[in-house]
């Protein structure tokens, strides 16, 4: 075997203890610079030490960034807010990765913050705390260019790392400021006033190019999977085909013979073999042979019967496990005293996030066995530490950690059971150890959406109005099943009982894209849908006529509908769908064009048109990619993505028959309008996929007078509705 | 022992040859632009060329390499100045960025086959690559804009 030792990647270590924003800090001199520093560390520790700033004395500037990058651009675009306060030459900016360290890096407040990266809420969490640390450091350097020019700091302004004296013509860079710059105790307060306006942007609003982006196309771009460290062996996990049972005993001495293995390690839920080199692992891996316990909540567990005739079943009965999520007016009322009452019945199946690195981290102990280092692509660095520390029984503080890129998220990776079973191994092994699930172990051992039954109706009064909205959810997971399910964001019904009804499966469930509201919106949206078309009205005529829209939904609904020319004849064999949709306070509106092959049952969308009002969008590029993965990755699972669950086991294996939507599905065009909002940034990675089923499936109403109510819509499926 | 050119080195892997080659260039060679992502010829992220062709390596064993010469995403240009690979940053394609390298060394091959693709030919082309992401139209985008700069 070639061996080069190298040295693993390293990202640089901060170990400072205290945030912006109202505690004490001073600005020390080191080798690089401008540091900020709480005070008492200054005293105490002279070298380099900085919270989110470094400014050298030739004008280079580093800004911490503290956003995990799977992809969605939050690596650039939150401190893109710092140095648009900061007023930043951007050229001149060099990120850095944040250490996982929450009380410093966290968003947030007191013991609460966290540096987790989900609901595609980054920019939106991150976004006022960016901008006043970015105008903190500079007005603490416009008080050191004012008292070195002797003049009042009011009479400054500043262009891009330039600070400018206008009556007198002097100039001073960021870096000359940094150097000679007396240090407040504290940092600035700064006043909202003090803020840009949006007019003033020069960075937030204008497109940057994602940093990210140059190592990811000459393959530079390190991913944990891609660490080396030397005398690193490998190591994969088998676990339980019936989720959460647990290893008894397994062909050891055969496992151990094969040529390579150095080990094979038990863990709580699976065997882990370990040896020389991967192909050496997947070698022995094949040849395990583990007998599992019989005594896990999935044994059993047929995920298709439960959907079919279990979930209904629970839906009409009493349930003990029945949790109001929404409740207004008088639904009974509404209902009982109702002109019309238009009720209907959808289905969704599992989904499995199937991000393409498969899930792997890098474990080192030290010698002593006190001391542990992650290397891992984790959506929560915090968190991910806390956790493996504890698994281990050691303190926060002896988890060092190293975040990675993350070869895409979609929710499944702000649990890192992977990276703390690799600690495990590495424990064990005493050597250094990449762990990487087989795809096929990623998918067998996922972490789902849940699937679920819906039941949603609505009542129409004497006007035809609706008057009442009833919705029942079924499904395990709590609110990984009813996320989405309130419509108050785009809709005013003035008598609502929502609820979920749970069952428990002991299949593990997790954040998915979007979590809930993809299939939630898809049954809401369907059945608007289908009272629009029973009333005899246009679906935007029946939102506007006939329910009290919110002003953010009528402004979505009247650009979209611009947008896709809605009224405009199609080509001959398609037709058009329209859906709202919302997530993590973004509020959108989508149209798509399907056409369908009749005789395979395959439907087919060639064009998307959304309007999504996001509020403030930082980086409109990126924003827009968000928007077109998002519904992309919504279209896969709509058309595509389906796991089902038969005695407790997840039947697929890998992408043949967890098959995910290819080029040659993807829509044609993506038409993507923000409406231009000077509020708050709103979250944009997950607004592209909740409308994406409705939309559909109300396209293919409209195209063949047919309703879909169970997605993914496969052509199986599509085919029985068509010949039914 | 099998000896092969990689990105017109010549190197060496002591291993069994039916050692996937994509284990050999990751692990052995430590060249870890190549993803491993299905491990079963389905999603492209590990796409190289051997002898200008483009190979899933996954699916390739390391002793079809032997004596031939192997183009990994790292050996595609010297400096990140393939049309390509620049159309891909002007057309800021990557996002998780994981499957990237086989979906461009991918395109590479179509570029040196068909310098000016249809939509459909690219498509036809780049369908055995899975982009999870879904960047399948800012690909497309990004290898007519190669095509047409060159």
């Amino acid at each position: 075997m070639t061996i080069i030792e190298r040295d693993p990647p390293q990202i640089s270590r901060r170990t400072l203890l205290a945030a912006t924003g109202g505690l004490s800090f001073a600005i020390a001199f080191g080798a690089k610079g401008l540091m900020l520093l709480p005070a008492a560390e200054a005293k105490a520790a002279g070298h380099d030490i900085g919270v989110w700033v470094r400014i050298r004395p030739d004008n280079a500037i580093t800004i911490v960034t503290p956003a995990a990058e799977m992809g969605q651009g939050s690596m650039t675009g939150v401190p893109a807010a710092l140095a648009e306060e900061l007023d930043a030459d951007w050229s001149a900016v060099t990120l850095e990765m944040a250490p996982a360290e929450p009380s410093v890096y966290g968003y947030g407040s007191g013991g609460s913050k966290s540096m987790g990266i989900y609901g595609s809420r980054a920019v939106m969490r991150y976004f006022d705390q960016m901008r006043i640390a970015g105008a903190q450091v500079r007005k603490v350097l416009l008080a050191g260019a004012a008292a070195k020019w002797r003049v009042d700091p009011k009479e400054l302004t500043t262009e891009p790392s330039v600070i400018i004296h206008a009556a007198s013509g002097r100039r001073m860079t960021y870096g000359e400021a940094a150097a000679i710059t007396t240090i407040p105790a504290t940092m600035p307060k700064i006043d909202k006033s003090e803020l840009k306006k949006q007019s003033q942007f020069r960075i937030i609003g204008k497109s940057v190019p994602r940093r990210d982006i140059p190592e990811k196309v000459d393959g530079s771009a390190q991913y944990s999977i891609d660490v080396h460290l030397p005398g690193m062996v490998y190591a994969s996990t088998m676990h339980a085909p019936v989720q959460l049972a647990e290893p008894v005993r397994w062909n050891d001495a055969k496992i151990r013979a094969i040529k390579g293995v150095i080990d094979v390690v038990k863990l709580e839920q699976g065997v882990a073999v370990v040896a020389d080199t991967f192909e050496h692992v997947l070698a022995a891996r094949d040849a395990l042979k583990v007998e599992w316990s019989q005594n896990a909540t999935a044994q059993g567990f047929d995920s298709v019967t439960a959907l079919d005739t279990a979930y209904p079943a629970m839906a009409e009965g009493s349930n003990p496990e029945t949790r109001t999520v929404g409740s207004k007016g008088n639904a009974d009322a509404a209902f009982s005293g109702a002109a019309k009452v238009y009720k209907a019945n959808f289905r969704s199946d599992y989904g499995h996030h199937a991000q393409m690195e498969p899930l792997n981290g890098v474990a080192r102990f030290n010698q002593a066995g006190d001391r542990v280092e992650i290397w891992e692509g984790t959506q929560a660095p915090g968190r991910s530490r806390q956790k493996i520390a504890q698994a281990l029984g050691l303190k926060t503080s002896q988890v060092i950690h190293h975040q990675h890129y993350l070869g895409g998220g979609f929710g499944r990776r702000s649990i890192t059971d992977y990276s703390i079973e690799a600690a495990q191994v590495a424990r064990v092994i005493k050597r250094p150890v990449k762990m990487i699930w087989t795809r096929e172990e990623d998918l067998a051992f996922g972490m789902f959406r849940p699937q679920a039954f819906q039941c949603v109706e609505g009542a129409l009064d004497s006007d035809g109005k609706i008057a009442g909205w009833r919705h029942c959810v079924v499904g395990d997971g709590g609110r990984l099943v009813y996320s989405g399910i309130k419509i108050d964001k785009y809709y005013d019904i003035p008598n609502q009982h929502i609820e979920q009804r749970g069952a428990s499966h002991g299949i593990r469930l997790k954040h998915w894209r979007a979590v809930a509201h993809p299939f939630n919106l898809f049954a809401i949206e369907g059945l608007v849908d289908e009272m629009a078309a029973k009333e005899g009205l246009d679906p935007f005529a029946f939102r506007r006529q006939r329910m009290t829209m919110t002003s953010k939904a009528k402004r979505v609904f009247d650009t979209v509908e611009k947008m896709s020319d809605w009224r405009a004849k199609r080509p001959e064999g398609r037709a058009l769908g329209l859906s709202v949709s919302e997530r993590s306070g973004s509020l959108g509106a989508g149209v798509v064009e399907i056409s369908l092959d009749r005789k395979s049952g395959k439907i087919r969308v060639h064009k998307v048109w959304v309007a999504v009002d996001g509020g403030t969008i930082v980086q409109p590029d990126m924003a827009r990619a968000n928007i077109e993965s998002g519904i992309v990755y919504g279209l896969s699972s709509v058309l595509k993505e389906r796991a089902t669950i038969k005695d407790g086991a997840v039947e697929q294996s890998n992408f043949h028959d967890y098959e995910v939507l290819r080029m040659s599905e993807a829509p044609e065009e993506i038409h993507v309008t923000f409406l231009d909002r000077d509020t708050k940034p709103t979250g944009l990675g997950e607004i592209g996929n909740p409308f994406i089923a409705a939309a559909v499936a109300n396209a293919f109403f409209a195209l063949t007078g047919k309703r879909l109510y169970h997605m993914p819509f496969t052509p199986e499926r599509v085919l029985a509705v068509l010949n039914a | 022992m099998v000896a092969f050119d990689l990105n017109g080195k010549r190197v060496s892997v002591n291993a069994e040859p039916e050692t996937p080659l994509l284990w050999a260039i990751r692990e052995h060679l430590q060249l870890t632009g190549t993803k491993y992502g299905c491990g079963a010829g389905l999603c492209g992220a590990c796409t190289v060329h051997v002898d200008g062709k483009a190979l899933k390596s996954c699916q390739t064993a390391l002793s079809d390499a032997d004596g031939k010469s192997v183009t990994t995403i790292e050996g595609l240009s010297p400096d990140a100045s393939h049309p390509l690979q620049k159309a891909w940053v002007a057309e800021q394609v990557p996002q998780c960025g994981y499957c990237q390298s086989g979906q461009i060394m991918k395109a590479a091959e179509l570029l040196r086959q068909n310098p000016n693709p249809s939509r459909d030919q690219i498509v036809t082309h780049m369908n055995g690559n899975i982009c999870r992401c879904g960047t399948y139209t800012r690909i497309v985008a990004a290898i007519q804009r190669a095509a047409k700069e060159g």
